[in-house]
């Protein structure tokens, strides 16, 4: 029992006589396969993408948490993960993408300069201040600069956190 | 050859060139600058090279800095023209540096200095419709936020 308890949807499974059997309603099963497998999008802006590289690479092992399945295309995914700064620039560029997403959609704000500007907030005429200032909407704030692995995974844990409590499974 | 020669040979095809006390560069009035490029490019000197450009804001007026390089004599040498900051124009060395062509963009596109000549006088870093030029001291735009 101990060993189930720690896999995620363990609430489900229920003891009864005759073996163990789940039990729940379709739309916990729904969030809860949902939130286990998250596509981010491959795409790095500056020096916060290489710790998403690396969280990606073996050693921390983002496939641990279902969402390994980085995507060359933003139509095939639902996490966009901004990792650096955003130039003035590639702005448009990051608009552009959010909007070819399909529904649902997450966004995380990975490393100072995409929650706000960072290091790059003042005196600064080429960079955009944070995600949001865009225009996009951000689910997760992971602050550092840059963040480590780690870091990622805990906002990721947070974001499942979110997608399992969604008012409606199919946002 | 000694920075201090290559001075002396230019002031002795040019006379109204001088030189910079702290830097010792070269400053060149500005129409003479397509002479000297051509001087510096020849056979006495054989400065093949136009390593950089780049341009510093005075607020009275502009410097631009050449840096030329000769794999020859394996030397460099620091040009220097003083512009007007109202009327910051001078004649391009593309004629006579390939690589002219994008510092001069760069130059044009981060100080506003109107390269005359040029084959295609485009900004080359920010977006085409970029309103002003950023690194000017008097540079200002909504999203520029001024460190307290
Ligand atoms: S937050 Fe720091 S590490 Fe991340 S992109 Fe900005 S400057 Fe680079």
């Amino acid at each position: 029992m101990a060993i189930t308890e720690q896999i995620p949807g363990a609430e489900f499974i229920h003891k009864l006589p005759g073996g163990p059997v789940v039990l729940a309603s379709t739309e916990k099963i729904f969030k809860w396969a949902k939130s286990s497998s998250l596509w981010p999008l491959t795409f790095g802006l500056a020096c916060c993408a290489i710790e998403m590289i690396a969280a990606g690479a073996s050693r921390f092992d983002i496939d641990r948490f279902g969402a390994g399945v980085f995507r060359a295309s933003p139509r095939q995914c639902d996490v966009m993960i901004v990792a650096g700064t955003i130039s003035v620039k590639m702005g448009e560029c990051v608009k552009l993408l959010y909007e070819q997403m399909p529904e649902p959609k997450y966004v995380m704000a990975l490393g100072n300069c995409a929650i706000s500007g960072g290091i790059f907030y003042y005196d600064t005429y080429s960079v955009v201040k944070g995600t949001e200032s865009l225009g996009i909407p951000v689910d997760v704030y992971i602050p550092g600069c840059p963040p480590r692995p780690e870091n990622l995974f805990f906002g990721l844990m947070k974001l499942q956190e979110i997608v399992r409590k969604e008012r409606h499974a199919a946002k | 050859m000694r920075q201090s020669k290559v001075f002396e040979l230019i002031k002795l095809k040019f006379p109204q060139v001088s030189e910079e006390d702290l830097t010792k560069a070269v400053i060149v009035p500005q129409e003479l600058l397509p002479a000297v490029a051509n001087y510096l490019k020849g056979q006495d000197l054989s400065f093949d090279n136009l390593h950089c450009i780049t341009a510093v804001d005075r607020l009275e007026r502009i410097e631009l800095v050449y840096i030329f390089y000769s794999f020859k004599n394996r030397q460099q040498a620091i040009v220097k023209v003083y512009l007007p900051i109202d009327a910051a124009e001078v004649e391009s060395l593309t004629k006579f540096y390939r690589s002219a062509d994008w510092f001069e963009r760069e130059v044009y596109d981060l100080f506003g200095v109107k390269f005359l000549n040029h084959p295609n006088l485009a900004r080359i870093l920010n977006p085409q419709d970029w309103k002003g030029y950023p690194l000017r001291k008097n540079y200002t735009n909504p999203n520029l936020i001024r460190k307290p």
